[in-house]
């Protein structure tokens, strides 16, 4: 019997396309933030990562079932610790620079720029949502955040191309967190 | 017998060895490193296969009693 959890890439499938419909939707994708570092924090380990991140199915499910995945070996300096850490310094700066932006707007500094950024360079026009209902700072967000859920997929899966279908979770931010905070939870328990 | 061994050092802690071993003799050390019961390993190499960092070998060993 499959487990409840199993179906959570059916969630992550949605939400990346819900973007393209509505980017206010974007902001869901806080779940995928908030709950890996809670359950961390209270002493779950990498359950999120091991059991309920829909987008590690995904990632499973097309380099696997639909072998999309050319199954090499991730070249050793991927799973180094300064890559691991330095990729999440680097995502952390970007998301910093991001919420730093939404604030811009959100003090009138700066007008809603509805534009999704890929690769933090390669900047699409997203217009096609009417975002008057929310303030202008809601709308900022959501499009900042869903350039990075879109950023990370599209380097997901060029490492899934490339290498194993779950390469991504060898340098994922999230995961490095999760691992980080577990080793400093469970430090003197560690052989 | 050959048995699954871990670079615990390189280890994300992902689980992907975890979900697909069929003797779940694999868990995952407090989301630290995965750790292989060598009671239930029985060498199959799945997880070795499945392992996105690579860091599972399977080498032969020597059974402790
Ligand atoms: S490492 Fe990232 S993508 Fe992989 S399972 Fe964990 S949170 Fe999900
Ligand atoms: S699949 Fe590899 S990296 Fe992931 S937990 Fe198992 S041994 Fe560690
Ligand atoms: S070699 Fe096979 S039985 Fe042993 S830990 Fe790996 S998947 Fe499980």
């Amino acid at each position: 019997m499959k487990k409840w959890y199993e179906y959570l890439w059916i969630f992550s499938a949605v939400y990346m396309i819900s973007g393209f419909f509505n980017i206010l939707f974007a902001w869901i994708g806080m779940i995928c933030f908030i709950t890996p570092l809670l359950l961390s924090i209270i002493g779950k380990g990498k359950i999120y990562c091991n059991r309920y991140c829909g987008r590690g199915q995904l990632f499973e499910l097309l380099g696997g079932r639909l072998k999309l995945s050319s199954n090499r070996n991730i070249p050793a300096f991927i799973r180094s610790k300064w890559f691991r850490y330095g990729f999440l310094a680097f995502f952390m700066t970007m998301f910093a620079i991001m919420i730093f932006s939404t604030y811009l707007v959100y003090n009138g500094t700066n007008n809603l720029k509805e534009v999704v950024t890929l690769l933090w360079t390669i900047k699409l026009p997203w217009n096609w949502t009417n975002t008057s209902a929310v303030s202008p700072w809601v709308a900022q967000f959501a499009f900042g955040f869903y350039s990075v859920m879109l950023t990370s997929t599209i380097l997901g899966l060029i490492t899934m191309f490339f290498f194993k279908p779950r390469s991504w979770c060898v340098y994922c931010p999230m995961g490095t967190m999760t691992q980080g905070i577990s080793m400093l939870k469970y430090r003197g328990k560690v052989k | 017998m050959k048995k699954a061994m871990i670079n615990q050092a390189e280890c994300v802690a992902c689980g992907v060895c975890e979900k697909n071993c069929p003797r779940k003799a694999i868990t995952i050390f407090h989301g630290i490193y995965a750790q292989v019961n060598e009671n239930l390993c029985i060498g199959c190499r799945k997880c070795e296969r499945v392992c996105p960092a690579s860091v599972i070998q399977v080498v032969q060993k020597e059974v402790a009693s």
